[in-house]
């Protein structure tokens, strides 16, 4: 290793061990112990496996659900929800590409179905409050006096619970900690160490930096999971203004796709990204007044005071506020979260009118608009702004505290709605002015690319699991916690019945050199003028129509860049050098969509995919999942067909492959 | 915040400072330090001295540092930019968030008042 300049070590307020290396052994390497990674290890405890959990923050807080959660989705198995887990994954069927939205993929959201509640019931159990314990909600409708189970959305369906969850993720501490997991926190995992130290072979443990010390880790297990959060910050990142990056979520550079790709793992549909969106930024999130997710169904005025219609899935309106929480004669459920084509007929709920763009421009509403909750009936009202934005993660101290202080009271003021949305609902007169929309997202309507993965969630090489958002086609916080407690049951298994193969000191040294060569230099560039630099090449070379040439461009330029700029980055200090290797993650990420992008040749819908040399949208013959994955060779390229969790060697049903795969016993 | 109090901040940018931290309720006991996700509050090289802000343009504004503070030192300053407002439905008087002569707090605590929950 290269001599470390010591003159940077000036001030910091940590002992510094830069290239101190440390090995741990186990059974079972969960790497990001968010919510999913936090089930993942209390399962594959609960297995007898000798569990890593490692994560980039405290282990009691950390992840995008580390300070809290609102709703929990698609607790079928609760003595309250009338529908199976069998009738809810037809639901599957009428999302592009399989993907549900919230609870993900096929095989994601029938996990979630089978073991939402139970996961729930262990957050209980280490301590967590899930219920309406003081009888708060006593007599409320979305409260079943038995179990003090509160429900939101559909109260007939009952599929979705409304949780008191800011204590979820200590929850799940605490039951690592009396399972006897290690916890190693404020490490960030840089590379998988794989069998020979070739691309594709079986993943046998891990590399890390701890981010305050510097110090090197080598761990060492049978099982892998990877369990962070998907990436964000890819086509844009700022700094500048207080605040401005927070939209989405955590800033991640999405470790395990970085991780997983130069292990050789396969990925799919990473060609989706979606315009960044016209929410952000206007208040912090949940934190103006509306009638969806959290603030579903809160009753909307205009600037008049004038109400906002609610109607029915046959367009009724509805003349009472308790209406919008029920399905409607003859509907068994209704879903109240967001489908890329609009909900269909069979679980489309109330919401307010749809052709409110047109009334607003014909001066029957005026903007801007109001939440009134003060006319909401006092357990709704309360279910809104003291149960859900109050547990909701990032809303108890931004938005329920904050407002409090400021002297917002729920009785008597009714919030502002942010007006953006509906002026994009006006109908426009003159040929509607785009503009670039080039700062985007990865991921579409409800789902995101990530690791291909099987029954066993484990992904295309052996001994490497996922978990939670990294899935193909992603997960909320339920099926990040379902799907994780299933990985790690795989992976306890697989490490039950496979032994520790010998590190290769090589792939260990290449690591090395890379991960503190920008603590070596003496001067260079900022991560954050590099990361720009990134962004930028996103925005120009991958915006939201693409062809050939600018993605063949861009990945000529992210290479580039790579082995120019990026390996130009110094750092002062260990924090600096998390942020470096943050950066160098997301131009392999960039990589990543713009290889996906190349390899699909027509335009997609559901995937919000747009390319200008192959205009045609939807042939029937590209409605597959396109894979890709890094070799030793290069870049390679496959396909499955859509469902193909249910195709062979899979079992036709998703009965047969969840209890043949789940290992409960 | 008062002017006193934001004398005492120890901060190293110019950029909006997302937490602060007073002095005179710190006890230097880092938990708040111990609890950021984004690690940009540092211990002070002082010991038993209020933790410093170095990295503020970083802060996910979680809220965590407050939740764990266990004197009530740490409070969370939401970005300026984000300020949003209200109207009374009674009297139709507009409010908003950093607004002079603002109305009184409103001490209702949320539902599950308690964030901590004790980890032995």
């Amino acid at each position: 290793m290269a001599e470390i300049n010591s003159c940077q070590n000036e001030k910091w307020p940590y002992k510094l061990d830069y290239g101190k290396e440390l090995e741990v052994s186990g059974d079972v390497l969960i790497v990001g112990s968010g919510v999913a990674g936090c089930h993942a290890a209390i399962a594959a405890a609960k297995k007898g496996a000798k569990v890593i959990a490692v994560d980039k923050a405290n282990i009691k807080i950390s992840g995008s659900g580390g300070s809290g959660v609102d709703h929990w989705h698609f607790a079928c198995t609760s003595p309250c929800c009338p529908i199976s887990p069998d009738e809810m994954i037809e639901i599957v069927k009428t999302y592009p590409f399989g993907v549900t939205g919230e609870t993900g993929l096929g095989p994601t959201c029938y996990i979630t179905c089978n073991e939402s509640y139970d996961t729930l019931l262990d957050l209980e159990k280490y301590g967590a409050t899930i219920r309406d314990v003081d009888d708060e909600f006593a007599g409320a409708e979305f409260r079943d006096e038995k179990t003090k189970l509160m429900f939101a959305y559909d109260y007939d369906g009952k599929h979705t619970l409304r949780v008191p969850g800011v204590q979820f993720k200590q929850a799940m501490y605490k039951g690592m900690k009396s399972l006897g997991v290690q916890f190693f926190e404020h490490i960030m995992i840089t590379s998988l160490l794989t069998e020979g130290g070739k691309k594709g072979t079986r993943v046998i443990g891990a590399t890390g930096v701890n981010v305050i010390t510097g110090e090197f880790y080598i761990f060492k297990a049978k099982a892998t999971v990877l369990a962070t959060c998907t990436p964000l910050g890819i086509w844009s990142y700022s700094t500048e203004v207080a605040g401005s990056n927070k939209l989405g979520g955590e800033p991640n550079g999405g470790s395990a796709y970085a991780l997983g790709w130069n292990a050789g793992a396969e990925f799919t549909m990473m060609e989706a990204s979606a315009n960044r969106g016209i929410f952000g930024g206007w208040a912090p999130d949940f934190g103006a007044g509306a009638a969806f997710a959290t603030w579903y169904a809160c009753t909307l005025v205009d600037a008049e005071g004038k109400e906002i219609p609610w109607i029915d899935r046959d367009g009724n309106v509805l003349k009472t506020v308790s209406e919008r929480y029920h399905a409607r004669p003859g509907q068994k459920f209704f879903l109240g979260t967001v489908h890329p084509f609009g909900m269909p007929y069979e679980y489309r709920g109330p919401s307010i009118i749809p052709d409110l763009g047109k009334r607003i421009s014909e001066g029957e509403y005026k903007l801007p608009f109001f939440a009134d909750l003060p006319s909401m009936p006092e357990h709704e009202r309360r279910a809104i702004w003291g149960l859900m934005v109050g547990n909701e993660g990032l809303t108890r101290y931004p938005v329920y505290i904050q407002y409090s202080r400021a002297g917002f009271d729920p009785n008597e003021d009714m919030l502002e709605v942010e007006t953006l949305p509906f002026q994009a609902m006006i109908p426009s007169k003159t040929p509607p002015v785009r503009f670039g929309s080039s700062e985007r997202n990865l991921g579409f309507v409800g789902g995101y690319g990530g690791l291909v993965f099987d029954w066993d969630l484990k992904t295309s090489i052996d001994g490497l699991y996922a978990a939670g958002q990294v899935l193909a086609g992603g997960a909320d916080y339920s099926a990040s916690a379902c799907s994780g407690r299933f990985a790690g049951r795989s992976a306890a298994e697989y490490s039950s019945k496979s032994s520790q193969r010998t590190v290769d000191r090589k792939q260990v040294d290449i690591e090395k050199e890379r991960v503190y060569a920008p603590v070596t230099k003496g001067n260079g560039l900022e991560w954050k003028e590099v990361q720009f630099l990134v962004n930028k090449t996103m925005q120009i070379y991958c915006p939201e129509y693409k062809n050939e040439e600018m993605l063949r461009m861009g990945l000529k330029w992210l290479n580039d860049i790579r082995n120019n700029e990026a390996a130009s980055i110094y750092v002062r200090h260990p924090h600096e050098l998390q942020r470096a290797l943050e950066c160098l993650e997301r131009i392999t990420v960039g990589e990543i969509v713009m290889q996906s992008s190349l390899l699909r040749k027509s335009s997609n819908r559901g995937l919000d995919f747009k390319r200008l040399d192959f205009p045609i949208i939807d042939p029937p013959e590209h409605q597959k999942y396109i894979t890709v994955r890094l070799t030793e060779k290069g870049i390679e390229s496959g396909e499955l067909p859509l469902n193909y969790w249910l195709l062979p060697p899979n079992a036709p049903t998703y009965r047969e492959n969840y209890e043949k795969h789940a290992k409960l016993k | 915040l008062d002017s006193d109090t934001a004398s005492k901040i120890n901060h190293f940018s110019a950029i909006g400072i997302p937490v602060v931290i007073d002095s005179e309720l710190c006890t230097g006991c880092n938990e708040c330090v111990e609890v950021c996700r984004a690690h940009m509050i540092l211990p002070n090289l002082e010991k038993g001295k209020p933790p410093q802000v170095w990295y503020p343009e970083e802060c996910w504004y979680c809220g965590c540092c407050v939740a764990f503070c266990p004197v009530g030192a740490v409070k969370l300053k939401y970005p300026i930019n984000r300020r949003v407002g209200w109207k009374n439905k009674g009297t139709d008087k507009y409010f908003r968030i950093g607004m002079e002569n603002p109305p009184p707090p409103n001490i209702r605590p949320p539902v599950c008042p308690e964030f901590r929950i004790e980890i032995k």
